[in-house]
């Protein structure tokens, strides 16, 4: 019975000031599947992702308009929880950014923020968190060491851990490998084909062949607009659009 | 000939150089050289420890002093450090930044007016205010701690704004995006995340309280006696030095001089701990 998208942007306009970001964007993330962006450069991948937990409230000047519906709901309603939406649609950075805190207090921090006092449970959300990070096994013996001596990839599974750590139902990663060297990546893409049988991942990239792999739908923007949306198989291999097909055949610019 | 004038313009800017490091090594050591052994004349038990000050008697115990500047550095903090972290705050989080690039060199402007302005609006404004409120003279622990803690304001808010600026915005967008609420990821990221510089904010602060002494000695009573309560008039070690240097001779005056050395090594001690909090820091990244 999972036919119904759990997020659906539509006709979205977004404006930096007097630049308009996104023209006019549709889109259907369905749950459990990885739903990839692609496209150029300042074609607006990020901007579209950070819509939809409405990170982009915190630049000056931003308006929207359009509706971006989470389980039917407008999140941009007004009255919604801005913290609820961000605890339900999480996110993960380009750079990782774990906190200047332990290792332990970064995969808390979501519970803690949450208000959940009893010691017990956090410790017991947090082992669970990193092991579904894959993590559980190299760190659970330096829980209090400080995060930010992990490696590069090792923080940004930190980063997926303590997302997970607060249940959210969407996970949103903008370019999560482009600080990662290939093995790195491998893992992080491992990581995510393991995730999506419990989340819903939305994912931008600049690498077409990553999203090739991992992705089950890809949208391809160009300059703000939604150029194609659907299946991977189909914008790979039969891209309804000129466009699409110059782009992900490599001769794009 | 331009060659020349090069040479004896940096020759000179040496000698300049030189002298103003070679004048404030030699003070040093002549506070040292006139005070130290003066130390060890009367015992370090007899002049830190002991409680009766009174060079006519020859009673040379600076322990009211040293209790009444610890009264009054760490009341000024208790008041000056918590004002001074929340604006510093305030000023990163919540003011914009065009409103906060006039507001913070206003602020450390405020750091160049001279201290007996402040001891002036101290004597006339504050103390009968206390006296009227919680009695005792006034002038004491109390009116000595408010006009501090408002002087090192300057300092506390300057560096911890510096230090909270620095934190990387993603460690803001981080917390943000796992629902915490804007007061959340203050609290919890970015004050951990500047905590060595707000701690060196701090700990400046404490030394430039410590040595402050015009203010003091308008506010403060100059009563040598070991306070029991904030409203009780005390005498801090540089209120000492100032108040007693016109008579002193003799071993009078080398006590006034080994008093500077306390102030001098304890101040120094502060400086240091801070100057090294800060590069700490600075490494880690
Ligand atoms: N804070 C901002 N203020 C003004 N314009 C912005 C801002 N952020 C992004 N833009 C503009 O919006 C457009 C889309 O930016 P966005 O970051 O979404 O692109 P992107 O597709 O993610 O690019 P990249 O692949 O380089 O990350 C760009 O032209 C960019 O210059
Ligand atoms: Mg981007």
């Amino acid at each position: 019975m999972k036919t119904e998208p759990v997020i659906s942007v539509s006709a979205l306009d977004l404006y930096y000031g007097e630049f308009q970001a996104l023209k006019q964007v549709p889109m259907e993330v369905k749950g459990r599947h990885i739903t990839a962006l692609i496209g150029p450069s300042g074609c607006g991948k990020s901007t579209l992702l950070r819509a939809l937990n409405r990170m982009n409230d915190l630049i000056a000047g931003v308006r929207v308009s359009g509706s971006i519906l989470l389980e039917g709901r407008d999140i941009y309603a007004p009255g919604t929880d801005v913290c609820l939406l961000r605890k339900r649609v999480g996110m993960v950075f380009q750079r990782p950014n774990p906190f200047p805190l332990s290792i332990y207090d970064n995969v808390a921090f979501g519970l803690r923020v949450a208000g959940m006092r009893d010691g017990n449970a956090v410790e017991e959300i947090v082992e669970r968190s990193l092991k579904a990070a894959w993590l559980w096994d190299q760190l659970k013996d330096k829980l209090g060491q400080s995060a930010l001596e992990l490696p590069l990839d090792q923080q940004q599974r930190l980063c997926v851990a303590r997302l997970l750590a607060v249940e959210p139902e969407v996970i949103l990663m903008d370019e999560p490998c482009s600080a990662l060297d290939p093995i790195a990546t491998a893992r992080i893409e491992e990581l995510m084909l393991d995730l999506k049988a419990k989340y819903t991942i939305v994912i931008v990239t600049h690498n077409m062949q990553q999203a090739a792999r991992i992705s089950d739908y890809s949208g391809y923007m160009l300059l703000g607009e939604m150029i194609e949306f659907g299946a991977t198989a189909g914008i790979f291999t039969s891209p309804k659009d000129k466009r699409t097909q110059d782009y992900v055949s490599g001769r794009y610019g | 000939m331009n060659l020349n004038g090069e040479k004896i313009a940096k020759y000179a800017l040496m000698t300049v150089a030189f002298s103003a490091v070679a004048s404030l090594l030699l003070i040093a050591v002549f506070i040292f050289k006139e005070g130290l052994p003066f130390m060890f004349k009367v015992g370090l038990r007899d002049f830190l420890f002991a409680s009766d000050w009174d060079p006519m008697a020859g009673k040379y115990g600076i322990y009211p002093m040293i209790v009444a500047s610890l009264w009054v550095t760490l009341g000024a903090m208790l008041i000056g450090a918590p004002l001074g972290v929340a604006g510093a705050i305030f000023l990163n989080e919540f003011v914009p930044k065009p409103v906060m690039r006039v507001i913070k060199p206003t602020i450390e402007l405020l750091a160049g007016i001279p201290s007996v302005v402040f001891g002036f609006l101290g004597v006339m404004v504050l103390a009968p205010w206390i006296r009227a409120t919680m009695g005792g003279p006034g002038l004491s622990v109390l009116a000595a701690s408010v006009i501090l803690g408002i002087m090192v304001l300057p300092t506390v808010i300057s560096i911890s704004t510096d230090a909270i600026g620095a934190v990387p915005n993603s460690y803001r967008e981080g917390a943000l995006a796992l629902g915490a609420t804007r007061w959340q990821s203050v609290y919890m990221v970015t004050i951990k995340a500047a905590r060595s510089g707000i701690i060196a904010s701090i700990i400046l602060a404490m030394g430039r309280a410590l040595g402050e002494t015009m203010a003091v000695i308008m506010v403060a009573g100059n009563t040598v006696k070991i306070p029991h309560s904030v409203t009780d008039p005390v005498r801090t070690l540089t209120a000492n030095i100032a108040l007693e240097m016109a008579n002193a001779t003799g071993m009078a005056r080398e006590a006034l001089f080994a008093t500077g050395v306390v102030l001098f090594v304890v101040i120094m001690i502060l400086n240091g701990v801070a100057l090294s909090t800060i590069k700490g820091r600075v490494r880690r990244k």
